[in-house]
């Protein structure tokens, strides 16, 4: 495992959070994620051992939990919600939208590589449907229309378009 | 209104009767002394309770009192405690006995439960069970005849899920079959100390799973296999060989260690299909090792001997023996009796050193042990040796002293009770220097160097006992006929003994007993027929002094004191 | 009657201009004034000040706090622990993020008010994973409250230490059970406890007494501890003390967040008057008035029945927009004031994919440890999934209640009841539709409506 000095702080940083240390199993995956972008079975057993737990602990919650990953994604992660007051404000039609902006499936890399497209549940801010997370950032009110503008900015945004 | 219980017991109520359990019981077991059956796939009486399959789910009750006075309330419509039963139905296993608790299992509400559980249960089961291994032992099977509603309503697409995948050399598994109870994992866990199993995904398509790269490997693998409720775990030994339920079950005990872990051996038609455990709360839970399950192999094993030989030359038993007892005549006789043998032939094996003039030694067995249910002692009747007396102290791994006899001319004449001397230290060249009499099950360099072979049988082809490290003495029973050309160890014994001189003695097991209890101190108070099927505690006090090999193991701690049940003349 | 006007407690500066998530801006607005008082007091007088107070777990199941707090087994000698369930994640639900997102000492100061009162000495914050920015703002405010002192081995001086740590989710609805999220906080999958014997205050986090306490719970307890129970509980009506913030979102003018003492205001005062009102051209249809979870109204229904009003017991006769907004009597008709998630849906949306929405989240977030709930949710899921997008059956309505029935009161845990009650109440109140789904999918596109399945 190679894992740079800052994130090896973190996660030394982070197991004495806990008075046992298996409990640090969330927090390591998400910083190794952070830094590799996905869940090696590498780093899964990297993880065991430092918290002195047999890999299958680890694999368990990998496979649990939504957002920790197996696979490299886009660039730039696109996370739309699906759930009822979002879809009521018009979340399919967004997520379509997206989808259309970077011709790609769902959960998959997009032909460019620059975004991974996803239908998510509840993101919490249901007031303000339809919702998307673009990366860390939350985004409100997103109907078709605000999707293309965002789809043009992460278009903006990619090594093609900085190179040209 | 529910009656006192006695001391130490409490009294619970299930479905109108009284039953007087140990405070603590779970409803599924204190239901199961009332002959009353509460369905279960997750509760395992030997693992933690998770509480996940939801069969067990039943009406609970406590009797009412008044809040303020503490008095019970009594219902005026049949003069007893009124009983508070609480709207949702609540699991057993996870249920203490208290006193006074009430549980109903034959409710519309139970029923009820039952039938969406089942339902549940099957919609995502590939309901093949025509194809299926576990057909005939399959708790989903059983339980949906018994309390399934017999059609279903389902027509979406079921999962799919991976079907054959090894988890290791010896247990295969389909989890489509998967009812995700959680026992294997659980038991990798918490009995085998060996977390290679979980489960990954989530919801429905959660799938039982092995870490990759890693293996089921452990020697506890299989148990893994016995306690599935359904078809998801097989072994890979026994699949698709046998329908169980043209296997006849014979009582048997593990003879890898000095355990003694009981088990069943399942036959049909004089061929030993597999070795299963059986439960026995002193001895083994209801665990056995894997390495304990394929002993049966040896029953049909290459090498097996299937003739009587005199001087190489086939020949019948009774000329064998009288060729034996001629050999023996001559004087400078050695025996080398077996701590394999049972209690039985250990007490011929006795009889025969008697009239011989000629002492016996054994051939210690001693490995590791792994702190389970193998032992570091490999033979598993050291103990009957001692409690016949056909020895006094414990053995050694080499027969040194008998190489130093022969060398000096003193030992002429060997007979080895299936032990191979060759393996026990003895060279070619002493094996050549003497006439052995080897009476055993497989060929070996002993059984090449020997004048007279006699075949012997398995310890599935013969009953008896063995005492294992607790001083518990233990009944195997013959599960299938000898193979052809094999004598009973006894009859052999017996004859032999009578040939050289020594007193006739009976051959079967139970008559022989009668002696076995006269002589014998330690089985005095012990007839064969009395020996519950669990085994009986000897009083093991006389040897307490001896270096004994075994460490702890499951329900064994060497330094504990003798336990208080001993039988005792 | 006009619609009372808000009184904004908890989210007093969530809207202030020129109001910012650091200590500074915190302290200005009298921050920590009230940590200050109190650790000057017993704790079990605070504890005292929070059952007079009537507060009610605002997470979902309306628990009151207080009783939560005395049920701690103080006898095993063991560490109580505190966690603060910020896993916020009942769909329809959006208040605690502002908490956290915009006034993250309002929650630190209230943590470590209960922490004291509970002689708590290790607390983690179990933020969803989809809040990161969220958990960046508190993990920088807790370092800023311990370099005040507010947070550490030596509170203010008094010697009384504690210590508060951020524990990040990773997309799972079921951390918000309390005892999933024990188990997950354990670094386990997160499976639901089977309760006996895993209560909590008992047998809760490393088997140490755990109280775990909602975000918008605990920085009541803040007020509380400020004003003093009894003046609390003079708050809002009986049984349903202090004030609620209410989450309203879905086919509604002014979706948001609106923070009203409990059941002064009525359903049709918080739509109507307080949200507008439907969007144009559109009539409310049903409304969902506690988390997705909770049972549907149905707008034209009436709820009939007694209720008790001080001492006595007088009629009521409601319909939808009559029901009080506070826990009792959204129980009495039949839902639940769950986490104050408001959702609501007008004549263009069709009940039978609004249900097959519900599901679809139902079974994507079902842990899958116990039978029911595991195979319960995935089945109806697929249910309304193939009306939707297949062969529609007649028989559909009640086959799926049957399925919900079956899962009901049956799980380890409550998320049976909540992928259950969605389509008990949908096809219970809208069996009609269900009913002339079939037909109508086969004629004329419905498409006025959005796309929810």
């Amino acid at each position: 495992m190679n894992l740079s000095p800052e994130t090896l702080q973190k996660i030394d940083g982070v197991i004495p959070h806990y008075p046992v240390k298996r409990s640090a199993a969330l927090p390591l995956l998400h910083f190794v994620q952070e830094e590799q972008g996905y869940i090696s079975n590498e780093a899964i057993e990297w993880i065991a051992a430092k918290l002195e737990i047999q890999p299958i602990n680890v694999y368990e919650l990998v496979t649990f939990y939504p957002m920790l990953r197996q696979k490299p994604i886009g660039r730039r992660h696109i996370r739309v919600c699906r759930t009822l007051s979002c879809a009521l404000m018009g979340g399919y039609r967004t997520c379509a939208e997206f989808q259309r902006q970077f011709n790609t499936g769902l959960g998959e890399v997009s032909p460019d590589g620059e975004v991974t497209v996803e239908f998510v549940e509840c993101l919490a801010s249901c007031g303000t449907a339809p919702v998307v997370m673009i990366d860390d950032e939350l985004h409100e009110r997103v109907d078709a229309a605000k999707a293309r503008a965002l789809s043009q900015e992460i278009k903006a945004g990619a090594p093609a378009a900085r190179a040209r | 209104m529910i009656q006192p219980a006695a001391k130490d017991l409490i009294t619970v109520n299930i479905d109108g009767r009284d039953v007087a359990v140990p405070k603590g019981t779970n409803m599924i077991e204190a239901a199961r002394r009332l002959g009353i059956d509460v369905p279960h796939y997750c509760y395992h009486s030997k693992l933690t309770v998770a509480g996940n399959c939801r069969m067990c789910l039943v009406e609970m009750g406590m009797p009412a009192v008044d809040p303020a006075s503490k008095a019970p309330v009594i219902d005026p419509a049949t003069g007893r405690q009124r009983i508070n039963w609480i709207a949702r139905p609540t699991i057993a296993c996870a249920t203490n006995a208290l006193p006074g608790l009430h549980i109903r299992t034959t409710t519309p509400m139970v029923k009820d439960c039952r039938e969406g559980v089942m339902e549940f249960l099957l919609i995502n089961h590939p309901l093949d069970c025509p194809i299926c291994d576990q057909a005939g032992e399959c708790k989903l099977q059983e339980q949906s005849t018994g309390y399934g509603r017999g059609y279903s309503r389902y027509i979406e697409q079921k999962n799919v899920k991976p079907k054959r995948t090894l988890l290791g050399p010896r247990v295969m598994l389909d989890d489509e079959r998967c009812i995700l109870c959680s026992r294997c994992v659980r038991f990798c866990k918490e009995v085998a100390k060996d977390d290679v199993l979980g489960f990954t995904d989530r919801g429905s398509y959660s799938t039982l799973t092995c870490y990759p790269g890693r293996r089921l490997e452990n020697n506890y693998s299989l148990n893994t296999v016995d306690i599935c409720p359904v078809g998801a775990l097989t072994s890979t030994d026994f699949r698709f060989k046998m329908r169980v339920w043209f296997l006849k079950q014979t009582n048997s005990i593990d003879a890898g260690s000095s355990v003694g872990a009981n088990t069943v051996a399942w036959s049909r038609e004089g061929v030993v299909y597999r070795i299963t455990p059986r439960q026995n709360d002193g001895v083994n839970d209801t665990w056995m090792a894997d390495s304990g399950r394929i002993l049966y192999k040896a029953v049909r094993a290459p090498g097996r001997l299937d003739s009587v030989r005199v001087n190489g030359a086939e020949s019948a038993l009774e000329f064998a023996v009288r060729e034996a007892a001629a050999i023996l005549a001559r004087g400078g006789v050695a025996v080398v009796g077996s701590a394999r043998s049972s209690v039985e032939e250990q007490f011929l094996t006795k009889k025969l050193c008697g009239a011989l003039g000629a002492s016996a030694s054994l051939v210690s067995r001693v490995e590791k042990g792994d702190g389970l249910l193998v032992s570091a002692d490999r033979n598993p009747n050291v103990r009957g040796a001692l409690v016949t007396g056909l020895v006094a102290g414990l053995p050694s791994a080499r027969l040194d002293s008998l190489g130093a006899q022969i060398d000096s001319g003193q030992v002429t004449a060997v007979v080895s009770i299936g032990e191979d001397l060759a393996a026990a230290g003895l060279s070619a060249a002493q094996l050549a220097r003497i006439a052995i009499v080897y009476l055993g099950t497989h060929a070996n360099e002993t059984s090449a160097a020997a004048r007279v072979v006699i075949p012997t049988l398995t310890v599935f082809e013969k009953s008896g006992t063995f005492v294992n490290q607790q001083f518990r003495i233990q009944r195997f029973a013959r599960a299938v006929p000898g193979v052809s050309g094999a004598s009973d160890d006894l009859l052999v014994l017996a004859g032999l003994t009578a040939a050289v001189g020594g007193p006739r003695l009976r051959a079967d097991v139970e008559s022989l007993w009668a002696q076995i209890a006269a002589e014998v101190p330690t089985l005095g108070p012990v007839s064969y027929g009395s020996i519950p099927d669990t085994g009986l505690l000897l009083d093991g006090r006389p040897w307490a002094g001896l270096p004994f090999a075994e460490g702890p193991s499951l329900h064994f701690d060497p330094v504990a004191p003798a336990p208080k049940e001993a039988a005792r003349p | 009657m006009p619609a009372p006007e808000q009184l904004r407690l908890v989210f007093r500066h969530i809207d202030e201009p020129g109001y910012s998530a650091d200590l500074a801006c915190y302290l200005r607005n009298g921050g920590y004034e009230v940590l200050r008082k109190s650790v000057k007091r017993r704790p079990e007088e605070l504890v005292d000040e929070v059952k007079k107070s009537g507060l009610r777990g605002r997470g979902g199941a309306g628990f009151p706090c207080g009783v939560k707090w005395s049920l701690l087994d103080r006898r095993s000698g063991k560490p109580v622990y505190l966690i603060v369930n910020a896993d916020e994640s009942e769909p329809g639900t959006f208040k605690d993020r502002y908490i956290i997102h915009r006034d993250p000492h309002q929650l630190i100061e209230a943590i470590m008010i209960t922490c004291f009162a509970n002689r708590v000495e290790r607390t983690f914050i179990y933020i969803r994973g989809e809040f990161p920015d969220g958990a960046r703002i508190l993990e920088k405010a807790i370092a800023e409250a311990r370099a005040a002192n507010f947070v550490g081995p030596d509170i203010l001086g008094t010697g009384y230490g504690c210590e508060v740590y951020i524990h990040r989710g990773a997309g799972a609805y079921i951390c918000g059970e309390e005892t999933g999220l024990i188990e997950s906080l354990e670094g386990k999958r997160p499976y639901p406890r089977i309760k006996p014997p895993y209560f909590p205050a008992v047998l809760g986090l490393y088997q140490c007494p755990t109280i775990v306490n909602n975000v918008e719970t605990l920085c009541h307890v803040k007020h509380i501890a400020d004003m003093g129970g009894d003046a609390y509980s003079r708050m809002g009506t009986p049984n349903n003390t202090g004030t609620r913030i209410l989450c309203v979102s879905g086919q509604v003018r002014r979706p948001g967040y609106y923070e009203f003492e409990v059941g002064k205001l009525t359903m049709g005062q918080l739509l109507n008057e307080v949200c507008g009102g439907p969007l144009p051209g559109r009539t409310f249809k049903a409304v969902i008035p506690g988390g997705s979870s909770a049972k549907v109204l149905k707008f034209g229904e009436r709820y009939k029945g007694r209720r008790k009003v001080g001492a006595d017991m007088v009629e009521y006769d409601w319909g939808v927009e009559d029901i009080p907004m506070d826990f009792d009597s959204l129980a009495m008709v039949g839902s639940m004031g769950g986490s104050g998630g408001v959702i609501v849906m007008d004549d263009s949306a069709s009940m039978v994919e609004a249900l097959g929405n519900i599901n679809a989240f139902y079974s994507h977030e079902s842990c899958g440890q116990c039978t029911p709930c595991r195979e319960g949710s995935l089945w109806m899921k697929r249910i309304t999934a193939r009306m939707v997008h297949g062969d529609a059956r007649p028989g559909d309505g009640a086959l799926l209640k049957s399925v919900a029935d079956q899962i009901a009161g049956r799980t380890i845990c409550a998320f049976g009841e909540a992928c259950a009650w969605p389509t008990q109440s949908f096809v219970t109140k809208f069996g009609d539709e269900f009913k002339a789904y079939p037909q109508e999918k086969k004629g004329a596109d419905s498409g006025a409506g959005p796309e929810l399945v």
